[in-house]
């Protein structure tokens, strides 16, 4: 390949990732907006266009034309900065996210995701853990007092949980032997004894997966661990000070996250795009495993939808306390027992 | 060709943030700053084909490490630094004395080392190699380093907690 077709693919391949995500995101929201409706006994939107479908475009429309206020009292560069950066990251962090096997399109062999690297999880990790700065440096620009105990909270709250979150991963990549997301998914092929997919969530690592799934929404401010945006307590939080554009910035910044690790996840405890794909003609199976990808991503969000709609807030105390004293021991104990394991069967 | 355009600039960009660190007033900046400087050396060991040690860099400086100062900085609510003329002991000698011990130890690095040029990809630079050294070949500094760290926590701790008698004590007694 080369560097002209080269650039010309990669261009096509990032502007197809950012469409798709994008339109994820919209609709990410409208079905947490739908779900959480029918789980409170309500029809969530349903005026625009049937069941509500446009309602995202809608809301697109109102966002970027409200009046984009620019409070007095705030630091300006970084006030503006924080928004951006947030988003950036966000969408960044897709890059390196297969979600399918290798495809040949007009003569050109190439994976399905923007690029393929060979330490891509730790890619991710570390444009997730940039991701910090947006939301901390809002709740500091924004010179107000529930803007800065927002802000103070999220960093305070995502770096303790990274590290829980970081180590439940750390039991997939002993079983895998790789950093490359394409490299794990691979190693969760087939089955036991013919039924039992071998996915990593079936190879010991159910206790992996929890942790990642509860350090996860901590690292997304969710429900359960929304603190840095808690409604009753700090109006909302981090971008309490935010109108307009800039405020739905955040929105899809968060729901970009949610999708992110929706994704993890699924490449690394849900077998990526294996499944049974041995049916139908030949231009079914070469779609299907995509198909299978984008079902468990989306079987991870509605669960993140339905816990918010079951689970009150923590308090701050239980939330540090549930991190550091819990979820950090069982991460290390699941660790040094996979560790075990493998040692011992080598 | 290409790869040496990439390195120099985001060499410059290292420099630039590292000057930018010391001539910002506010803190913030200051730490801001500070996170481009690792951004920017984490894009020079990718370039040199450390990959791993890129995106530790990138995990742990970036994104740990001064999430934590930014958090203290937005914690003590720390204000605009008042600009000081400096000492002129500093301007006449520092500013000289420094660029004379750089450009000597850059001297002796590239004569008297006999390291010349390294091609990409002749260092380790996969986990597997990196993860092996440390277990095998530096195990013993490697543990040692590991104990030091263990003793800065401890010490840490024994600084932040509460040397004199607890609130309770001082309600009985």
């Amino acid at each position: 390949m080369g560097l002209g077709t080269f650039i010309l693919v990669s261009v096509i391949k990032i502007v197809i990732a950012l469409i798709v995500l994008l339109t994820a995101v919209a609709y990410t929201v409208w079905l947490e907006r739908k779900v959480v409706g029918h789980i409170q006994n309500r029809w969530g939107p349903t005026r625009v266009g049937p069941f509500g479908l446009l309602q995202p475009l809608a809301d697109g429309v109102k966002f970027i034309f409200k009046e984009d206020l620019l409070p007095p009292h705030v630091y300006k560069p970084l006030y503006i900065a924080a928004p951006i950066i947030a988003l950036i990251f966000a969408l960044t962090s897709i890059s390196v996210i297969p979600i399918g096997n290798w495809i040949t399109v007009f003569g050109i062999h190439t994976p399905l995701e923007i690029t393929d690297v060979n330490i891509g999880l730790l890619i991710v990790l570390g444009i997730t853990s940039l991701g910090v700065y947006g939301v901390a440096l809002a709740g500091w620009s924004s010179n107000s007092k529930y803007s800065l105990l927002g802000g103070l909270r999220a960093s305070a709250q995502m770096v303790s949980y990274e590290i829980s979150l970081g180590l439940s991963l750390v039991g997939v990549l002993i079983l895998a032997g790789s950093f490359s997301l394409r490299d794990i998914v691979d190693a969760q092929a087939g089955t036991f004894w013919g039924f039992i997919p071998r996915w990593n969530i079936f190879q010991g690592q159910i206790v992996a997966f929890f942790i990642y799934l509860m350090a996860a929404y901590a690292e997304t401010n969710r429900i359960p661990f929304d603190l840095p945006e808690a409604e009753t307590e700090l109006v909302a939080g981090y971008h309490t000070e935010y109108s307009a554009m800039k405020f739905a910035m955040f929105f899809m910044a968060e729901y970009a996250n949610m999708i992110t690790v929706a994704c993890l996840a699924t490449l690394l405890f849900l077998g990526g795009w294996h499944g049974p794909h041995r049916i139908g003609p030949p231009f079914v199976q070469a779609i299907l495993p995509v198909f299978w990808f984008v079902a468990k991503v989306f079987a991870f969000l509605f669960l993140y939808i339905w816990v918010r709609g079951t689970l009150p807030r923590f308090r701050y105390d239980q939330l540090m306390a549930f991190g550091w004293k819990f979820l950090l021991p069982l991460a290390i104990a699941n660790l040094i027992i996979t560790a075990l394991i493998v040692a011992l069967r080598a | 060709m290409l790869h040496l355009i990439v390195f120099s600039v985001f060499g410059l960009v290292c420099v630039a943030g590292a000057v930018n660190l010391l001539a910002q007033r506010h803190p913030i900046n200051s730490a801001l700053s500070l996170v481009v400087v690792m951004g920017s050396l984490a894009v020079e060991y990718l370039l040199l084909g450390a990959e791993f040690v890129a995106a530790v860099q990138v995990i742990v400086y970036a994104g740990a490490i001064m999430v934590l100062f930014v958090f203290v900085i937005m914690l003590l609510n720390a204000g605009e630094e008042d600009r000081t003329k400096g000492s002129r002991v500093a301007m006449l000698f520092g500013i000289p004395g420094m660029l004379i011990g750089s450009v000597l130890v850059a001297w002796v690095l590239l004569e008297h080392s006999g390291t010349g040029n390294v091609a990409v990809g002749a260092l380790p630079g996969p986990p597997k190699v990196i993860g092996w050294l440390l277990f095998h070949d530096f195990l013993l500094p490697f543990e040692v380093t590991s104990v030091l760290v263990l003793i800065a926590i401890m010490g840490a701790v024994v600084l932040a907690s509460h040397p004199g008698p607890t609130q309770q004590d001082k309600r009985e007694g």
